[in-house]
């Protein structure tokens, strides 16, 4: 992929929207530095998008996008659910894969883009909800893990499946009722972010997107480390405010009060990654 | 009630239903028949320039500066539209568009209907759209509107559309307008 394919030829200038003029002109490529203090000023990746009001699943795809350090080489692997309807919105190459997939397509992606490119850097990013990476794909996320993959997977885990009336699933925590799972959930929440390191990831981290700086600095940390060392894994917490009865301004402070908790701040890095980022930061992209 | 194509989306079969394929190498088709690209090219100049509201539908294979073709085309479509006298809309991406488009200035390949409607267009050329897309669009077009579609294709062409001309580039652009240049002065529009 070229950074040309955002470059309009001036003879349509002026009959193309104003948005995708400035995508070309004024989004943030070729910059490594780039992160989510660019959002007021830059344009952003995402044009628009159909999910709900407020959704804080919407908030973390804006500051993931505005933190990849390298978005012109960066191939998006999506699932189904929510997620899938912000994608087709994004203006970088994004594949849908079959629900729970996700892993599988993107080493695929990965390998072929190492053969095919070998001088080039390529970051290929897994962003699933809990579903497909806990539930239907847990096999294939895990697999790509034990197989020292050099991908990045991120998991929005709205602990529901929310966008088909809200049945539970494994990340749902015990006792949690929902619409379609009256009796509550039975069993606890899978630890998926302990799976992760137990499963070879070189880099975990578990958090809510309260922080947008803080978001920005794991997603950055979990690429440079897919990049150079192994998989990488982020979990998000990026709760449905409708299916827990919540108003759409009531995301954020949702989000703050699971900071304290269930999603207090967790990060694991292997001796490697920390190495990696160590160097990064030497060189300032931290 | 008309009955539902094969697959269930519209009452109007495809081309591919219907026996139409695309042309071999050097031909192209005019509707059902396949034709010289000279008659062709003559075929969809006098369309352009005899129906209401033509309009140029370029795509991201034309609109991005991506490679010197690309910047060639450009500037070769631009002269095109001059001589048919025809408005240009771009295609510059398949995002689907949220929370609807704005037929007066853009077409999507999901819903090219809408701008094809809401503009009156009559006649249309599509070119530098990605095959897959144009194949959506050109299918939606043939089955829902009543506009005579161009498809000027670097590839294979497209049988849906009701003249489709293949393995166009530069040259090719650069021959269409000198024959839509003659059209024009025949029908005594120049």
């Amino acid at each position: 992929m070229s950074l040309k394919i955002y470059e309009l030829n001036e003879e349509f200038k002026n009959i193309v929207p104003q948005e995708i003029v400035a995508l070309q002109e004024n989004a943030t490529w070729g910059n490594p530095k780039r992160g989510v203090m660019d959002l007021p000023v830059a344009k952003e990746l995402l044009e628009e998008h159909s999910l709900c009001a407020g959704c804080p699943e919407a908030a973390a795809l804006r500051y993931i996008l505005a933190s990849l350090p390298n978005p012109e080489d960066t191939i998006i692997v999506n699932s189904t659910g929510c997620t899938s309807l912000m994608f087709p919105h994004i203006a970088l190459h994004t594949v849908h894969s079959l629900f729970g997939n996700q892993n599988s397509v993107a080493t695929g992606i990965k390998r072929t883009l190492e053969w095919r490119f070998p001088d080039k850097v390529k970051d290929v990013v897994v962003l699933a909800g809990d579903g497909a990476t806990v539930d239907i794909g847990l096999d294939y996320t895990l697999q790509s893990f034990f197989r020292q993959e050099k991908i990045t997977t991120i998991c929005f885990d709205n602990e529901v499946y929310a966008n088909t009336g809200g049945q539970e699933s494994g990340l749902t925590p015990k006792g949690h009722v929902f619409k379609m799972a009256p009796k509550g959930k039975q069993f606890e929440k899978v630890p998926m972010w302990q799976l992760a390191i137990d499963s070879g990831c070189h880099y975990v981290a578990r958090l809510t997107v309260s922080s947008p700086k803080r978001v920005e600095k794991v997603i950055k940390e979990a690429i440079y480390v897919a990049r150079e060392v192994g998989p990488t894994y982020v979990h998000l917490y990026t709760p449905c405010i409708l299916e827990i009865g919540l108003n759409s301004d009531d995301g954020l402070d949702e989000m703050r009060s699971r900071d304290k908790e269930r999603f207090k701040f967790f990060e694991y890095k292997t001796p490697e990654a920390e190495e990696v980022i160590a160097k990064y930061k030497e060189e300032g992209l931290l | 009630m008309a009955k539902l194509g094969p697959a269930q989306y519209s009452p109007y079969p495809v081309a591919v239903y219907e026996g139409v394929l695309n042309p071999p190498p050097g031909k192209a088709l005019l509707f059902n028949d396949i034709v010289d690209e000279e008659t062709a090219m003559r075929e969809a100049a006098k369309a352009m320039l005899t129906r209401e509201n033509a309009t140029i539908f370029p795509g991201p294979q034309v609109l991005y500066a991506w490679n010197e073709e690309a910047k060639k085309k450009a500037k070769l479509i631009k002269e095109m539209a001059e001589v048919l006298n025809a408005k240009i809309i771009p295609m510059y991406d398949y995002r689907p568009k949220y929370p609807k488009i704005d037929p007066d200035i853009e077409i999507n390949p999901n819903h090219p209907n809408l701008t094809i409607w809401h503009n009156k267009i009559k006649a249309c050329i599509f070119i530098g759209v990605h095959c897959h897309y144009a194949n959506v669009a050109l299918k939606i077009i043939r089955s829902e509107t009543d506009c005579f579609t161009i498809a000027m294709c670097s590839m294979a062409g497209h049988e849906d559309a009701m003249i489709t001309v293949r393995d166009q580039h530069s040259e090719d652009l650069e021959k269409f307008i000198e024959i839509a240049k003659e059209v024009k002065k025949e029908l005594g529009l120049a």
